[in-house]
C-alpha cells in the first residue's frame, strides 16, 4: 500500500505544460527527495499534494493524485481536511507575526479546539518534536521573530506537526540556513521519517543523498527517473541524471 | 571542464605514472632475474620507495576529492577505484622488490633447465602482459580489455599449480642447485600474486566504468560482459 502516488499526471500553467505525465509511487514512512534543474517542475510537482497550486490562477491538472488510495483531486474532496493531513514547510522561515507559543497553537485554533490544557501539551510535544523545546520553554511568550533562522524553520515545522498530518511536504526547507541549522533539521527529517511520509524539494544534492530513501530526478516537467537514492547517487541507470548529479549538466 | 573533472583527469594521470613505474620495476626484476644482474636487482629495490611515495600521494589526492568535491555516481566510483587500485599497484611494488631482493641473494645464475622446466619466465612475461594489459584498460576506459585479463590468469594459476611438482623433480636430479631451486619457487609463487594484483585491478576498472561488482564471481562470469 503506497501513501502518495500519481498517476499520469500533467499539469498546465494556462498554455504551458509544467508536468508531464509524472507515474510515482511513494511509500508510508520514507522520505523522498525531489531534485533537478530550475524550473524542472520539482515544486510544482510537490504542491500537488496539498493543493497549493489551486491557489494559482488558471492552471490545470489531469490525472490522478491518490493519498492513502484516496484520489485528492476528486468532486467533493474537502481541501481543509486534505491540508490538515498534509503539511508543508517553504524555503524561508515563516512565522506569523505572533509568539512562539501562539505560532504552534494556531493551527489548533483554526480548527476550532479551544482546550487550554490540551493547546498547551500539543505545542510543548510538537516544540519537542523539533528538538527546539530546550532552547525556547523559557521565552515561548516571546515573538517569533526573535528567534535565529534555524530556529524559526523548527518552529514551522513544529507548528506543522501541532495539527498531526501524516505527510510532511519540504519545499528546500534549509536552502537559508546555516550548515549547523541546516544539520540540524536533516537530523530532524531523519527523526520525523517514522511518523511522516516526507517529500523534500532540494537543489543540495549531497542533501538528497543524506535525508532520503527515494530520488526522483525532474527535468523540463518530465520524471527522468525515480529510484533508491543510494542506487541514483552511485550508479544511476539514466545518463541524463548522472550528468546533472555529477554537475556536467547542460 | 569542470574543477572536479581536472581533478580527476590530474588524478588518473598520477595513477598511470605510479602504474607505468610499477611495470618497469616488474620488467627490470625479469631482466635482472633472467641475467642474474644484481646491480638492476638492488635498483628494483632501491626505487620501491617511490612507488610508496606514490601511495602517498595517490591517498592524499583520494582524500582532498572525497572531502572538496562530494563525488557521486561514475565520479565517486573512479576515485574508490583509484583509492583501491593504488593499494593494488604498492602491493605489486612490494613483491617485485621480493623477486629483487630473491636476485640478489642467488650466488650464480639460475640454471637454464630449471626455467626451462617450470616455464617461470612465460610465466613472468604473462605476468607482465597481465599488468600493461590492465593499464590499457584503465587508460582508454576499456572493460573488453580489462576482460581478457581473468583468462591470461589461467595460465599463471596453472604454472603456479605445476610449480611444485617440477622444482621438486629438478632438486632431486639436481641437488647441488637446491639453494636457487627454492628461490625460484618463491618468485613463482610471487608471479602468481602479480596475477591476483592485476586481476583485482580489472575488478576495480570494471567497477568504476560499468558499476559491476565482480568480486568473488567466478572466472566465467567475470569473463563475461552481462
Amino acid at each position: 500500500m503506497y501513501k502518495i502516488e500519481s498517476k499520469n499526471v500533467d499539469f498546465f500553467y494556462g498554455p504551458s505544460q509544467a508536468l508531464k505525465n509524472i507515474n510515482i509511487a511513494i511509500k508510508p514512512n520514507t522520505v523522498t527527495a525531489l531534485i533537478g534543474p530550475s524550473g524542472c517542475g520539482k515544486s510544482t510537482y510537490l504542491r500537488l499534494f496539498n493543493r497549493m497550486n489551486d491557489l494559482i490562477d488558471n492552471t490545470r491538472i489531469s490525472g490522478q493524485v491518490l493519498i492513502d488510495n484516496e484520489d485528492i483531486y476528486a468532486k467533493g474532496i474537502n481541501v481543509d481536511s486534505l491540508r490538515k493531513k498534509v503539511g508543508m514547510v517553504f524555503q524561508k522561515p515563516n512565522p506569523f507575526p505572533k509568539t512562539i507559543f501562539e505560532n504552534v497553537a494556531y493551527g489548533l485554533r483554526v480548527n476550532g479546539i479551544s482546550d487550554k490544557k490540551f493547546i498547551e501539551e500539543r505545542v510543548e510535544t510538537s516544540i519537542k518534536q523539533v528538538a527546539l523545546w530546550e532552547e525556547v520553554k523559557d521565552k515561548l511568550k516571546k515573538p517569533a521573530f526573535e528567534l535565529s533562522g534555524g530556529q524559526q524553520q523548527r518552529l514551522c515545522i513544529a507548528r506543522a506537526l501541532a495539527i498531526q498530518p501524516s505527510i510532511i511536504l519540504m519545499d528546500e526547507p534549509t536552502s537559508a540556513l546555516d550548515p549547523i541549522s541546516t544539520a540540524k533539521i536533516e537530523a530532524l527529517i531523519y527523526e520525523l521519517k517514522s511518523k511522516y511520509t516526507i517529500v523534500i524539494v532540494t537543489h543540495n544534492m549531497q542533501q538528497a543523498g543524506r535525508v532520503s530513501d527515494t530520488t526522483a530526478f525532474f527535468y523540463m516537467g518530465e520524471l527522468i527517473e525515480h529510484g533508491n537514492t543510494k542506487t541514483i547517487f552511485t550508479n544511476p541507470k539514466i545518463e541524463r541524471t548522472q550528468n546533472y548529479i555529477t554537475g556536467r549538466f547542460g | 571542464m569542470s574543477h572536479l573533472d581536472s581533478e580527476l583527469q590530474q588524478l588518473k594521470a598520477e595513477t598511470i605514472k605510479m602504474w607505468t613505474l610499477v611495470n618497469n620495476q616488474l620488467r627490470k626484476g625479469k631482466e635482472a632475474l633472467i641475467n642474474l644482474d644484481k646491480d638492476l636487482a638492488r635498483e628494483v629495490i632501491l626505487s620501491e620507495r617511490r612507488v610508496n611515495a606514490y601511495e602517498l600521494k595517490l591517498d592524499r589526492d583520494c582524500e582532498n576529492i572525497f572531502a572538496l568535491f562530494n563525488p557521486v555516481a561514475v565520479d565517486l566510483r573512479c576515485v574508490l577505484a583509484v583509492l583501491k587500485i593504488n593499494n593494488n599497484l604498492e602491493r605489486t611494488g612490494d613483491i617485485v622488490e621480493g623477486i629483487a631482493k630473491f636476485v640478489t641473494n642467488v650466488d650464480h645464475n639460475f640454471d637454464k633447465q630449471v626455467l626451462e622446466i617450470t616455464r617461470a619466465v612465460e610465466m613472468y612475461e604473462a605476468a607482465i602482459n597481465m599488468m600493461d594489459d590492465v593499464l590499457d584498460a584503465f587508460d582508454k576506459e576499456n572493460t573488453a580489455i580489462a576482460r581478457k585479463v581473468f583468462l591470461q590468469d589461467e595460465l599463471l594459476d596453472d604454472i603456479n599449480l605445476k610449480a611444485n611438482a617440477a622444482i621438486a623433480g629438478y632438486i632431486r636430479s639436481n641437488p647441488e642447485n637446491i639453494e636457487s631451486a627454492l628461490y625460484l619457487l618463491s618468485i613463482i609463487r610471487k608471479l602468481e600474486r602479480v596475477g591476483d594484483q592485476a586481476k583485482n585491478m580489472a575488478e576495480e576498472i570494471i567497477f568504476y566504468i560499468e558499476a559491476k561488482v565482480l568480486k568473488h564471481r567466478s572466472k566465467v562470469e567475470k569473463q563475461k560482459n552481462n
